[in-house]
This record gives structure tokens, C-alpha cells and sequence, in this order.
């Protein structure tokens, strides 16, 4: 600054209200305020974050137990029984909802980002963020309407259409935004190698998006495991175990929704436990998708 | 082959493929003759999958309209301004759900949006480098974690500290607005909206934070060029600059807000009524259809039901749709990013 200075003419200097270094003690003040105003809402926003983790912690470990995990329920007010059911029934409806919605959001994705660059292409874009939005409940409604009403029963087929159903719009942007950061080169040599385009697409281009598709995917996965609304009317619940697909089966958020909203103290304990292994299943999905993505969204290419 | 005549370079690396050997090891990938059927038959799969996509809000649309024709032949508009819901008689008004949902969205704005731009902010504008990933990724956290469990948390852990410290505090000091009255029960439109301002803070500053970076950084060095603070920068050439991208980041939020079940019908206290105080219990549409629809008898019952599920379906979907739009004005022309 000091030979800069130098070269500054001389009447400037001699004006002082020109000095540009000068910061009022508003200004300053201002500004402290704003920084304060920001760290604050952190916390704000993290304390309950801390507070929900923490009070999944200490009230779900000590509730979790053998008899938990392996029994069902008992009837209302008897002390015990667990959740084993609604375990295996949600791994069911999940298993059903993932056949039917990552293919055929994987293959709509593919659709958007190889083929769409047409009008047609801009709908499907535009209908599936729309779909993204749609309340759970309102796809739980549908869901009961074309599979509830004509199979007469609720059932485990009827939720996992509901879920599907909201994987599908998830996953064809995912898989979209992915298979366009592959760079043309590729798919330009393998077509100057005489591979013919749906080879190309499934073989070179897919293939190289894969860790960022399986990133999509689980997302979706992770945002339907924990969904309960839609299951309300379509699974319905179960006390017992159940393994026919038509017939109505427990879910673990559905059961926790049951025994948080019920008057015993035991079923608040079993509603903390089981809170507590969905969001274990849940964060561990989490955990697992920013372990690929750290390795490179890209990894084939690079 | 005509080049075969000459005498073939000398290679000390990899040998070239030639003639049949080419063949045998591209034969994988390459076929003589299936290309063109084989093309045409996948891209009719693929559009089919397309297809779907489209076939599914079309399902929406058709099933939630078919079947609330009964209600909105027997109602009309007024669905929308009765205030009484009484299926044994089959007298069904929607006002008190329409109004909770209004109210338990718009008060969980209220308290999300200064913390979420906030947070927002700091990220992208104050915090160190080494900071910036680890808060990212636990305000995305905060996202992940099922309504269910919001609810079940809010239940045993919020209501109580609402209605032991909380709500008499309010009471006693701004009980005079009309805004917080009545006993303190805990449960209710209060709770509610701290639990939906929870839940929306995520979804506003993540695109809060996206639209933030896509701000010139030429802008920000100008601004403190000419003798800025850091604030005065932050407002006038970041804050100014992003305005309709946060404003869509917001309604986006609002959107959530809006059709959020678990966790409101889980401490909204599901009486239909339509009380001035956040102290008392409301009733959401969500929440009607998640406590009521298994067990509608009667098909009047079942079709006002739906035709509160179609209200909703078609409020979110011109929220988001003018939300997309907004942030879309902001961040179009910049590369496409993954978000996760």
C-alpha cells in the first residue's frame, strides 16, 4: 500500500472525507449483529437436531431387547412382546415398492437424459418434479383406490404400490442428473466403435453413472423407508405375522405411529426402540450413500 | 486387408487386435446384424418407463376426481365454507381443516424462514472452510429423519416443555394480541407449527444455500470493493441477488408444510374447530384423511374424504409449480450439480 500511496495526487489526502478506511460505529456494529444473528440460528437449527438424536439414544437403547426383536405384539396393556413383525413386514413392502419403482424410474431417467431433449422430454422433467411434491398422504389415497378397493382387502401389494409410486419421480431425476455428467466422448467412441445405442446406453453410459444412480436410488429408498402416512390405508398393520401379500401387514412406522399415539407406558417404550432401529436403518443407508459419492460420482470415468 | 503387405512396426507395448481377433473381442459389444431392431425395441422401453411417469399423475388425477364426485355433487363449493364435520349426519364442511392447514403452515414460516436463511447464509458467506461440509450434512441430516419420529419426539419431549415453560411464559407476556389464550395443554396449532418449522428447515436452506452459490462471485468482490461490510455485502449484492430463488426455496418449504401428516396429527390435537389462540387444538386436511379414511363408512363419508385429498393435491401441486419456477429463474444457466 505505501507505494501505492505515492502515486495517490495530493489533493486527494487533503480531503478527509474521502477516507475510504473509515467504517462508522453502525456499520461495525451492523455487522457484529449479523454474525451473531447467523451463529445463533445455527444452534437454533442444531439444537433440535442433537436433542431428537440424543432422546433416540438414551430412550431407544435401553428398550431394545431379544424379546423385541423377535416377538410380536402383545394385546394392549400387557407388559412385553416386540416388533419383529412389523420388521419383517416393512422389509417385505420395501422389497415390493424397489422391484416396482427403481426400474422403472431408472428407465424413465435414461428416457429424460438420452432421449429427452424434446418437448415430450420437458413434460415428463416437469410431471416428475410435480410428483416429488405430492403429500404421501394423497398417494396413500391413491393407492387404496386402485389396489385396496379391487382386491377388497388392505394388503402388503397396496403398500408397496404407495411407495413405488413415490420412488419413481425421485429416482428418473437422479438418474437424469447423473447419466448427463457423463461426457459425450464416450458415447461418441462407442458409437465410432459400431456399438449400437442401446448397448452404448446400457453398457458404457449407465454403467460409468452407476455409483451416482445407486446414489439416487438410495435416497429414495432412505425418504420411502420412513414413511408411514401412505401406509395408513394400504398395509394397514397387523398384529400377527403375515406373509401373504394380499393380506394387510405390519409396518414398523406404523407401528410406532400406534404406540406413540397410545395411553401405555410400555408401548411408549417399544414406540422409542422401535424409532430408534428404523433410524438406524435409515441413517446407515444415509451414511453409505456419502461413502459412494465421496468416492467419486464419477469413478469410471477418472 | 491391404496394409497386411507391409511389414507390420515393431511394438514393444500392447500388440494391435487384427482381423478375426477383432471380432472375437469386441463381440460383446458389437453384433452384426440386431442393431436397428434392437435400438428401435429399447427406445419404446424406455419411453414406455417415461410413459408411466405420465401415467401415474394422470392415475392421480382421475382417481381422486372420479371419486369425489359424490361430495362435490352434494356440496358444491360450499365443502369449502361449512364449518361442520359430521359424518353421522352426513354433514360435511371442510373449513376448520382447510383453516388448521393454512394456519400450522403459515406459522411454521414464520418461525423456519429467518433460521433457515440464517443457516443458509452462514454456510455459504461466514463459516470457515472445514465447517462448511459437516453443517451441510447435518441440516441434511435433519431431513432424513422420518415425520414419525418428529412426532414421536414431539409428543414426549416438545408438548411438555410447551406446556410447562413455553406457553405460560407466552401467555403472561404477549397473552393480550389474543394469539396465545386458554390453558396451557401443550398440544395444539403452536406445536404443531414448531414441529412443521423443524421439519422445513432443511428443504428451505438447501435451496436457500444452492441459489446463494450460484451468486457471481464478482458481485460479492465488487461490493466490498467500493467499502462494504461484510453484512452490507451480504445484503446488497447476495441476499438482493438470490431474492426469487430463497422466495422459491420458501414456497417450496410451504409446500412440504402443507401436506405434512405424521407428525402435526400427532400433536395438533385433531378437533375441528376454528379458534383464534395457538394455544388450542386444530385439525389438518392431512390429518383428517391419516386419522378418518380407514375408517369411513358410507360413501358420501369416503368421497368428502377424497375430495379434501383432492384440495390438497391440487394446492401443493400450484405451490411447488410456482416454487420450481422461481428458483429455476435463478439458477437456470448454471451447470447441472448432483444434490445429494
Amino acid at each position: 500500500m505505501g507505494s501505492l500511496r505515492g502515486a495517490v495526487p495530493e489533493t486527494a489526502t487533503l480531503q478527509p472525507r474521502q477516507r475510504v478506511l473509515e467504517i462508522s460505529l453502525w456499520r461495525r456494529t451492523a455487522d457484529y449483529l449479523a454474525t451473531g444473528f447467523a451463529i445463533t440460528t445455527v444452534i437454533l437449527v442444531l439444537a433440535p437436531l442433537v436433542a431428537i438424536f440424543a432422546y433416540l439414544v438414551y430412550k431407544g437403547i435401553g428398550s431394545i431387547n431379544i424379546s423385541f426383536l423377535t416377538q410380536i405384539p402383545k394385546p394392549p396393556g400387557e407388559v412385553g412382546g416386540g416388533m419383529a413383525n412389523a420388521i419383517a413386514g416393512s422389509v417385505v413392502i420395501l422389497a415390493i415398492a424397489s422391484v416396482l419403482g427403481v426400474p422403472l424410474g431408472i428407465g424413465a431417467g435414461i428416457y429424460l437424459a438420452e432421449y429427452g431433449r424434446n418437448r415430450f422430454g420437458d413434460t415428463v422433467r416437469f410431471v416428475s418434479d410435480v410428483l416429488n411434491g405430492v403429500p404421501s398422504i394423497v398417494i396413500g389415497i391413491v393407492a387404496y383406490a386402485i389396489v385396496v378397493l379391487r382386491q377388497k382387502h388392505f394388503s402388503a401389494l397396496a403398500g408397496g404400490v404407495a411407495l413405488a409410486i413415490m420412488m419413481v419421480p425421485t429416482i428418473t431425476r437422479t438418474t437424469e442428473e447423473m447419466l448427463l455428467l457423463v461426457p459425450n466422448v464416450l458415447r461418441e467412441a462407442a458409437y465410432g466403435l459400431g456399438v449400437p445405442r442401446w448397448r452404448t446406453t446400457l453398457s458404457i453410459v449407465l454403467r460409468t453413472a452407476t455409483s451416482g444412480i445407486i446414489t439416487g436410488v438410495m435416497l429414495a429408498f432412505a425418504r420411502v423407508a420412513g414413511e408411514t402416512a401412505p401406509l395408513l390405508f394400504t398395509a394397514f398393520g397387523n398384529q400377527y405375522w403375515n406373509w401373504r401379500l394380499e393380506q394387510p401387514t405390519a409396518a414398523l412406522p406404523l407401528q410406532i405411529f400406534t404406540y406413540a399415539i397410545s395411553p401405555y407406558d410400555d408401548w411408549h417404550r417399544q414406540a422409542w426402540a422401535g424409532a430408534l432401529v428404523l433410524i438406524i436403518l435409515i441413517v446407515s443407508s444415509v451414511a453409505a450413500v456419502r461413502y459412494v459419492v465421496r468416492r467419486g460420482t464419477l469413478g469410471g470415468v477418472a | 486387408m491391404a496394409n497386411q503387405a507391409l511389414p507390420r512396426p515393431h511394438f514393444t507395448g500392447p500388440q494391435p487386435v487384427v482381423g478375426q481377433e477383432v471380432k472375437k473381442r469386441l463381440n460383446p459389444l458389437v453384433k452384426s446384424s440386431d442393431g436397428a431392431v434392437a435400438d428401435r425395441v429399447f427406445g419404446w422401453v424406455i419411453m414406455a418407463c417415461a410413459l408411466v411417469v405420465l401415467a401415474i399423475l394422470g392415475l392421480i388425477v382421475w382417481q381422486l376426481v372420479a371419486r369425489s364426485q359424490l361430495s362435490w355433487h352434494a356440496f358444491r363449493w360450499k365443502f369449502f365454507s361449512g364449518q361442520d364435520w359430521d359424518p353421522v349426519n352426513d354433514s360435511f364442511g371442510a373449513l376448520p381443516f382447510v383453516y388448521g392447514t393454512l394456519v400450522s403452515s403459515l406459522l411454521s414460516l414464520v418461525i423456519a424462514v429467518p433460521l433457515a436463511v440464517g443457516v443458509a447464509v452462514f454456510t455459504t458467506e461466514m463459516c470457515p472452510k472445514w465447517l462448511r461440509g459437516p453443517l451441510s450434512f447435518t441440516t441434511e441430516l435433519l431431513a432424513a429423519i422420518p415425520s414419525v419420529i418428529y412426532g414421536l419426539w414431539a409428543i414426549f419431549v416438545l408438548v411438555p416443555i410447551l406446556r410447562n415453560y413455553v406457553q405460560p411464559f407466552l401467555a403472561k407476556t404477549l397473552g393480550w394480541t389474543g394469539l396465545f389464550e386458554g390453558p396451557p395443554f401443550g398440544i395444539g396449532m403452536l406445536a404443531a407449527g414448531i414441529i412443521l418449522a423443524i421439519m422445513i428447515i432443511p428443504i428451505i436452506s438447501s435451496i436457500t444455500r444452492e441459489v446463494l452459490t450460484v451468486v457471481p462471485q464478482h458481485q460479492r468482490e465488487a461490493a466490498l470493493a467500493l467499502g462494504a461490510t461484510r453484512w452490507e455485502m451480504i445484503r446488497l449484492a447476495v441476499l438482493r441477488n438470490a431474492r426469487a430463488g430463497i422466495v422459491g426455496g420458501i414456497i417450496l418449504g410451504l409446500g412440504r408444510a402443507l401436506g405434512e401428516t405424521m407428525a402435526v396429527t400427532m400433536v395438533i390435537g385433531n378437533r375441528p374447530e376454528i379458534a383464534k389462540s395457538l394455544f388450542a387444538p386444530g385439525y389438518t386436511m392431512a390429518s383428517v384423511l391419516a386419522n378418518e379414511f380407514s375408517e369411513a363408512a358410507g360413501d358420501l363419508y369416503l368421497s368428502a374424504l377424497i375430495e379434501i385429498g383432492l384440495a390438497l393435491f391440487l394446492v401443493t401441486i400450484i405451490v411447488n409449480a410456482l416454487a420450481r419456477f422461481m428458483v429455476w429463474s435463478v439458477t437456470r444457466g448454471q451447470p447441472a450439480r448432483g444434490r445429494a
